[in-house]
């Protein structure tokens, strides 16, 4: 079965390894925001990652100890985030940004000379049989070990959050951080471990591209990967699962634009490629406004500095 | 055990001398990066931030200075308006870019006449593609409750979509054999940017920049409007009650730096880049919002800045050239001094005291 040249079971399978990166870093930083912390600098850390990662890979020769890297380099960056925003008690949103420009810096810095090297292999998990089933082996049983690992992420965030009382203390801090205080709950503890969390899943959804997507390093490979993600949370309206509802859609818009690409559409290469940001920007207006409106359902503590004065 | 007490009002004294130390503890650690990456720290932080000044070029370079610092304070100035009222505008690069295209179009509309209206217009149609690129956000913040920060952010993605269709398609040079890029404005007078004194790098952007310091000045210090400004972002709901209509202030402050950014493009595109291209824009965007920080969002700090900010651009390029230094460096360099000074900007609101741990 074929649309315009584009099989839809290889287009749905391909999305699934494109929204990867998105995936990551959009359910890391749901987490940070859950604990009431804007960090708006998600593109640094997933750069961080990407480059960091693919250093890791490469010298080591280990695709596995790549994205061990990658989550170490995000989650070093986030650590600054967290020192300034945390003890010294920077503005977030600046801080964020800051984050962003440094990572897009040194990240290219770091990359001298990495430029035009083919990173190790991630192969698919072998499945055997299941794999060869028809659709089914392409959509489900296809993929590298990172597509499984970022839907039971997912799952695992959202039994946290939903179940467990790490998950309540979590919540209550970004919701109240006073009243957290005042029952002996550490906030500035609580929202270092999520800002490190959020910067490792940043930095593996970085690592993904630079060694499975791409694969390959070339300065500012992200392209924008990070402010899309910190989109989906606001698409996701906080909650877990429609992280990755939202990541899918981002991905299924961002492999047809390829595909058509690919297939010589009439419309121009830029047009196609603008496509993703604008549907951004029209998801946003959608889920922001009304009276169903996402932002309700954002933690009370979003984007406050905390300071107990006792 | 150190703890934080927060100052009733905010220290004078720390918030002027905080970018003076964050820039020195930035010299610091930049000479560690640079160490690491195996140049002599000390002749590198020299080659950028002294050579550029008094070194053997610096009859040239100093002309540099202004080039390159004109758009930062441009930017910057439009940014910290919107800053202090807690309205981020982070994508001043994509305003930049469509202010460059829109005056670009018109100049090369109206080639090869020879007019005195032609630049004027050209301004004007910058001024409006960059106001235009910041309403956006505006608009769908004020109707839609968006959030802005990702939609402007969004936008520069697509602007520079449209940079490259622009330098590709329709504003190519027909007579440019094939080459991406659009005319050269060099070779237009009516529509060109030229050096006003020689050797000083003193072009109309420049001359822009330093009125839009004074006004700015004058719109925080003395007019109801800066006042508003101030009172919107240090406390939204007394702002409420005196009269401050936030969708008003929104559409405001994202235009006004829209426009602002749009005219450091268009300067920028008819002087010292000369055409459309691909890659005319180098970041001076996101790079103000440094300038910005490191200003402390006050116009007089804010053109220092945008000096010192040059500097390190002019400085940068030369160590690159003459001690191998990465380009990139720089950009990592310049990353780091906003985390410094955000760092040390605690010492503005807050006092360190030692404290016996549970005492209290």
């Amino acid at each position: 079965m074929d649309l315009g040249g584009i099989n839809p079971a290889v287009l749905i399978a391909s999305l699934m390894v494109a929204s990867v990166p998105i995936l990551l870093a959009a359910i890391g930083e749901l987490v940070v925001e859950k604990s009431g912390v804007l960090n708006v600098g998600v593109e640094g850390m997933m750069i961080m990652g990407a480059i960091c990662g693919f250093i890791t890979a490469v010298s080591t020769g280990n695709p596995f100890l790549g994205f061990a890297g990658g989550a170490a380099g995000g989650a070093a960056l986030a650590f600054v985030f967290a020192v300034l925003t945390q003890s010294l008690l920077a503005n977030q949103v600046a801080t964020g940004l800051a984050l962003t420009l440094f990572g897009l810096g040194l990240s290219s810095l770091m990359g001298q000379g990495y430029n035009g090297i083919k990173p190790p292999l991630t192969g698919p998990v072998p499945f055997g049989p299941l794999a060869d089933l028809p659709v089914i082996g392409v959509i489900l049983f296809s993929h590298d070990w990172v597509v499984y690992f970022s839907i039971a992420i997912i799952a695992a965030v959202w039994a946290v959050l939903k179940y467990t009382r790490t998950g309540l203390i979590l919540r209550a801090v970004g919701e109240n951080h006073d009243a957290a205080h005042a029952l002996g709950y550490k906030v500035g503890r609580v929202r270092l471990l999520a800002i490190l969390f959020g910067g490792a899943m940043a930095g593996m959804g970085g690592a993904y591209i630079s060694l499975i997507r791409v694969p390959q390093w070339t300065d500012g490979i992200t392209a924008g990967a990070g402010w899309i993600a910190l989109a989906i949370v606001v698409f996701a309206s906080w909650k877990p699962w429609r992280v990755l509802i939202g990541g899918y859609l981002f991905g299924g818009i961002s492999v047809l634009q390829l595909n058509l690409q690919a297939s010589g559409s009439r419309i121009p290469v830029e047009y196609l490629s603008m496509s993703p940001y604008l549907i951004t920007i029209l998801v946003l207006v959608i889920m922001s406004s009304g009276k169903g409106r996402a932002s309700l359902n954002a933690p009370a503590a979003l984007g406050q500095t905390f300071h107990a004065s006792r | 055990m150190l703890t934080l007490e927060k100052r009733p009002t905010p220290s004078r004294f720390w918030s002027a001398a905080t970018p003076v130390v964050a820039v020195i503890l930035t010299m610091i650690a930049g000479g560690l990066l640079f160490a690491l990456l195996g140049k002599d720290p000390v002749a590198a932080i020299r080659t950028i931030f002294w050579d550029p000044l008094f070194g053997e070029f610096a009859w040239y370079l100093r002309g540099q200075l202004l080039v390159k610092a004109g758009p930062l304070i441009l930017i910057a100035i439009g940014l910290s308006l919107g800053f202090r009222a807690g309205i981020w505008n982070i994508g001043a690069e994509g305003q930049y870019i469509m202010g460059a295209i829109f005056g670009a179009s018109v100049g090369l509309a109206a080639y090869p006449t020879e007019s005195r209206l032609i630049f004027p217009a050209m301004i004007l149609a910058g001024a409006f593609g960059g106001w235009l690129w910041g309403t956006i956000p505006a608009i769908l913040k004020t109707r839609f409750n968006t959030n802005e920060i990702l939609v402007s952010l969004m936008l520069v993605y697509v602007a520079e979509r449209i940079l490259s269709k622009a330098a590709l398609g329709f504003l190519r040079n027909p007579e440019g054999a094939g080459f991406p890029g659009s005319r050269n404005f060099a070779q237009y007078p009516a529509a060109s940017n030229p050096e006003l004194i020689m050797g000083t790098g003193m072009h109309w952007g420049v001359v822009a920049a330093f009125i839009a310091v004074i006004f700015a000045y004058i719109l925080l210090q003395r007019h109801i409007l800066g006042f508003q400004i101030k009172l919107a972002g240090q406390a939204p709901r007394a702002a409420r009650f005196h009269g401050v209509n936030p969708a008003r202030m929104v559409m405001l402050c994202l235009g006004l730096s829209g426009a602002l950014a749009g005219l450091a493009g268009v300067f920028e595109v008819t002087g010292p880049a000369g055409q459309i291209s691909i890659d005319f824009n180098v970041g001076y965007g996101f790079t103000a919002i440094i300038v910005a920080f490191l200003g402390r969002l006050n116009p007089i700090g804010i053109l220092l800045a945008g000096l010192l900010m040059a500097l390190t651009y002019i400085g940068g390029e030369m160590a690159s050239t003459n001690l191998g230094l990465p380009a990139a460096a720089i950009q990592a360099f310049q990353g780091m001094l906003l985390f410094f000074l955000l760092a040390v900007d605690v010492l503005t609101n807050y006092r360190i005291r030692l404290f016996a741990r549970g005492a209290a």
